[in-house]
């Protein structure tokens, strides 16, 4: 027998391995998400940090005592033999933007989660993505002793612009938390959809 | 609630540098991505080829085959094989790029940042969900 690379076992094309990142304040229900749709792992990447948070460009090595570990949370979902959809999920502080960089290039878009009683910690990450044009959902996850308000008073709130999907959820049920991430596909193929018809 | 995932000490990340010898950057110097995919190079189910060696002369350790272990039949992406390894992400692209330069794997790149996905691979994904 004739034993070719076609014998790999693995021959068949590479699945394109897509993300989504999961964002928001401390608490909001982060990890609960991507745990509802996936099978989640925690990502260790270690950064190094110069004085203003920001990594160094550093060749020196490990040596470095400004390294900081940083966990993320990290899901896989298998969509088919050819597609992959990875989540990222990771707090959403400023001083971490960094990876947030890295994690928002080539992502489909982003679920930025909000708690109802602390709106104001979701602006972070709603700015991280209007900035940079990355395509995103607003999951109001629905936390006991909050208050309910309808999806339209909280995209005042957060005054966010009316083709952003706000949608509400639990992130402990898988089909609602699998809602929220429909959402923010959804919206990226109708920003793709918009974008290809202006070009026109 | 605030230190659980942060770290400012940096011990646990020296012992699996020494696993790469202390290398921190990838040899082409170009840093994988977390979700580039990599498939081992080598038949399903088969041994590792028992004389591989890296590049510099040196046998492979054993979280290089771990790797070409795991990739065997599915592609996993650097992100998996870091938490599957339970190794830091910058130990494992270091152990990847070992793996590519000796031809035992190879890594497929995602789509260019710059460039959304097709809206037939968007709808693909919205009917995957879906199907959860
Ligand atoms: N009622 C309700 N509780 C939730 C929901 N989502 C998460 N929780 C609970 O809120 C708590 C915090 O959830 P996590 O998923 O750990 O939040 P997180 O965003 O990952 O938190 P950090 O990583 O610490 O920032 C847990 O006790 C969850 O069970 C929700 O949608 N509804
Ligand atoms: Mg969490």
């Amino acid at each position: 027998m004739v034993s070719g690379p076609s014998d790999i076992a693995t021959a068949a094309p590479d699945p394109l391995a897509l993300k989504i990142l999961v964002a928001g304040g401390f608490g909001v229900g982060k990890t609960t998400l991507v745990g509802s749709v996936s099978e989640i792992r925690s990502l260790q990447t270690e950064e190094r940090l110069t004085e203003a948070g920001r990594p160094v460009d550093d060749t020196t090595g490990v040596a470095a005592k400004r390294t900081t570990t940083v966990a993320m949370d990290f899901g896989r979902i298998t969509i088919s033999d050819a597609l992959v959809l990875y989540l990222f999920g990771t707090p959403g502080q400023e001083r971490f933007w960094f990876l947030w960089d890295e994690l928002a290039q080539g992502a489909i878009g982003a679920v930025v989660l909000a708690d109802t009683r602390r709106l104001a910690d979701s602006f972070a990450a709603i700015d991280f993505f209007e900035s940079r044009g990355l395509p995103f959902a607003v999951g109001v996850n629905c936390f006991e002793g909050a208050d309910r308000y309808p999806p339209e008073a909280v995209r005042a709130a957060l005054d966010l612009d009316p083709d952003i999907p706000v949608v509400l959820c639990d992130a402990r049920v898988r089909s609602s938390a699998r809602e929220a991430l429909v959402a923010v596909v959804e919206h990226a193929l109708r920003r793709s959809a918009a974008a290809r018809s202006a070009m026109t | 609630m605030t230190q659980g995932w942060f770290d400012e000490d940096a011990g646990p990340v020296v012992r699996p540098y020494a696993m790469t010898r202390g290398r921190t950057r990838v040899a082409g110097g170009e840093r994988l991505d977390l979700i580039a995919l990599v498939t081992a190079l080598i038949g399903g189910g088969q041994e590792l080829p028992p004389d591989a060696t890296l590049p510099g002369g040196q046998g492979l350790a054993p979280e290089h085959g771990e790797i070409l272990y795991r990739c065997r039949r599915v592609s996993e992406s650097v992100a998996e094989l870091a938490t599957g390894l339970d190794l830091p992400v910058g130990v494992v692209r270091v152990l990847i790029s070992d793996l590519l330069e000796a031809g035992l794997v190879r890594v497929s790149h995602p789509i260019p940042a710059a460039q959304l996905p097709d809206e037939n691979i968007l709808r693909e994904v919205i009917d995957g969900l879906r199907a959860l």
